[in-house]
């Protein structure tokens, strides 16, 4: 079996410094980074021709840990920190790693955005339901009637769609996952890194310490056995009758198209001017 | 982090005041040499936190848990070499052996 040994792992991890790390036990946050590096050693990507951008959240500490170029900045902002990076060096590789809350809510206008310029970032949201390290606040993505710190009676909020999002913003790679399906996390991540334009991959995430506790949702296993439930490919989804699609959700890749990429529309915009007003180089 | 820290040739070398643990921390933290059907998956203790994902998703039920909770390769010789364990693991400290 071809594999990924945790040799290849620990070259591209900061773990003489960093590790263990502070995620709580049975966060999926560590299988999205064993995901995101298995993706990043099979496409033999120099280590530093890579810069990853969090903002703030459980999942935006995962630059912390990982040995490219990293960037942890502003609540939301990570998406507007990577869009400058990618201008200022348009070769380079740019992940950004941000949460439910801190993408949707809090930066939900820079996302939006992004995803219309069609700019070449490769988003990693992991939707985890609630907002994690900072005590347990309701986010966008809390479903219906869920408990919160801040929802203690139950949440009346609708609930976001991200993929669906995303696709009406006009991003040209979708795709969504869970953390119990790492395999296929990997194998979406990696299709997402080679793709040229904005591509969001979202993993849904269990979050046993907060978000299990108080929706009494079980320990670790127990989230990571919903997860494998829940989670239905989305041929398979449509084939279901209007009362089993209850609590259920797609994974797959839901959409995978080309269009212009906007840093290269821009070089060409400058090229054209220079031509047209005869400036040498 | 507090404590005493030691440099050598194999790694570095973290020594507690307030304990008696020794956290080590080698360039490839997890060995994975010798025979592969004796020990066919090494598990990290610095690093585990007995979340139990390891032991509850092995296809062949290679794993069982201490009573306090830690992982130990109970029948190495039902293992199929799958590295389900290795892949969701959320912290690094299990992995199966080269073959």
């Amino acid at each position: 079996m071809s594999s990924i040994s945790q040799k290849t792992i620990h070259h591209y991890l900061r773990h003489k410094k960093k590790f263990p790390h502070v995620w709580c036990p049975g966060c999926s946050n560590g299988i999205v980074l064993g995901a995101v590096i298995r993706a990043i050693a099979e496409l033999k990507y120099d280590k530093d021709n890579i810069a990853m951008v969090s903002g703030i959240g459980c999942s935006s500490r995962m630059p912390v840990y990982v040995d490219f170029n990293t960037l942890h900045t502003l609540h939301g902002r990570a998406i507007a920190y990577a869009t400058g990076i990618k201008f200022y060096k348009p070769e380079m590789k740019v992940i950004v790693v941000t949460g439910d809350g801190d993408a949707t809510a809090i930066g939900g206008n820079h996302f939006i955005h992004a995803a219309r310029r069609n700019i070449d970032l490769t988003v990693i949201l992991i939707n985890n339901n609630i907002y994690g390290m900072t005590g347990g606040q309701y986010s966008p993505t809390t479903a219906l009637g869920d408990r919160s710190t801040t929802t203690p009676y139950g949440n009346i909020d609708p609930v976001f769609d991200i993929c669906e999002l995303a696709m009406g913003s006009g991003a040209t790679f979708v795709a969504r996952t869970t953390a119990y399906h790492a395999l296929e996390a990997q194998a979406f991540i990696k299709r997402a890194l080679e793709h040229k334009g904005f591509s969001l991959v979202e993993i849904m995430s269990a979050c046993p310490v907060i978000y299990g506790r108080l929706n009494h949702k079980g320990d670790a296993v127990e989230m990571m056995k919903q997860m494998k439930e829940n989670a239905v490919p989305i041929a398979a989804y449509e084939k279901l009758i209007e009362e089993e699609k209850k609590n259920k959700y797609r994974r797959g890749i839901f959409r995978q198209i080309e269009s212009p990429e906007y840093t290269e529309q821009y070089q060409n915009l400058i090229y054209s001017l220079q031509e047209k007003q005869g400036v040498q180089e | 982090m507090t404590g005493k820290v030691e440099k050598s040739k194999k790694g570095t070398i973290i020594k507690s005041e307030y304990s008696s643990v020794k956290m080590q921390v080698e360039d490839s933290v997890i060995k994975t040499e010798g025979d592969y059907k004796k020990t066919p998956v090494y598990i990290y203790y610095d690093w585990c936190v007995n979340c139990g994902i390891c032991v509850a998703f092995c296809p062949t039920g290679v794993l069982a848990r201490k009573p306090d909770g830690s992982p130990y390769v109970k029948y190495p010789e039902k293992c199929i070499h799958c590295e389900t364990c290795d892949r969701l693991c959320p912290n690094f400290a299990i992995t199966g052996a080269k073959r």
